[in-house]
């Protein structure tokens, strides 16, 4: 199968459509005909994924591309970036403000998740400039 | 059990999916935070909790969930409803608060699917 590319931007200003990007490439693997326990952990790992750059953010985009061995994502953003990354992976660590957890979310899972759900998973960040968060599901 | 029959277990009024209460749910989960939901939950169908926004519908689709039941009597707004009618997820809301709401499912069979 020829690579199948998608580009999403997330608009950082308005919470409740975050995940519209996530959800758009549930639907297209499953029209793809990909496995659901694949799916499942693609869907996880951008919806968390997409939720950090709307809390952290203010938004960016999401390029994700499908070939026949592996759907790669690829998160960008130019938010104030993480300062320590190894302290960002640890569960139960979130900068998230309160407001963010009466939402819901900010439990600091949210990369931790997204790692468990990957097959490989690199972050790159600057802080002042933005992250950029690569990850990959083998098919 | 079915959507319908937690539809009457719990006293819940229906406000998406009403046509959809016929699927089967194995297990369930109870919960306000979405982070919780997103890192432990596995194949529940039932997300219960007493947080209202639409992320609560939206994480529901992520994890292929059938349903939602609000506890305490709260109400989705028509945005959330729009949503859940578009995902094929059916929404209810119960008066009763978390522990009793679990607990009436609970002690009608329905599991938390974790080796309980």
């Amino acid at each position: 199968m020829n690579a199948i590319h998608l580009h999403y931007e997330v608009d950082g200003t308005d919470f409740t459509r975050a995940g519209e990007a996530s959800a758009a490439v549930k639907k297209a693997l499953r029209q793809l005909g990909v496995k659901p326990d694949v799916i499942r952990k693609v869907a996880i790992a951008l919806y968390e994924g997409e939720i950090n750059m709307v809390i952290h953010a203010e938004g960016g985009y999401i390029d994700v591309s499908i070939d026949e061995k592996a759907i790669s994502m690829a998160l960008c953003d130019h938010g104030k970036g993480i300062e320590n990354i190894d302290l960002a992976m640890k569960e139960g660590y979130s900068t998230a403000p309160d407001e963010v957890r009466s939402l819901g979310f900010g439990a600091g899972m949210g990369l931790p998740n997204m790692k468990k759900n990957t097959d490989e998973m690199r972050i790159e960040s600057t802080v002042g400039v933005g992250t950029n968060v690569y990850m990959t599901v083998y098919l | 059990m079915t959507g319908n029959d937690i539809r009457s277990i719990l006293s819940c009024k229906v406000f998406a999916g009403e046509d959809l209460l016929s699927r089967e749910v194995h297990t369930a989960c109870g919960s306000d935070m979405m982070s919780d939901v997103l890192a432990y939950v596995k194949d529940q169908s039932i997300l219960l909790t007493g947080l209202v926004n639409a992320q609560v519908i939206r994480t529901a689709d992520m994890m292929d969930m059938l349903c939602i039941v609000f506890v305490r009597g709260k109400e989705p707004s028509e945005e959330m409803i729009e949503l859940a009618n578009e995902r094929g997820i059916s929404l209810m809301s119960t008066e009763h608060r978390m522990f009793t709401a679990c607990g009436l499912l609970w002690e009608n069979g329905l599991r938390g699917g974790n080796n309980d």
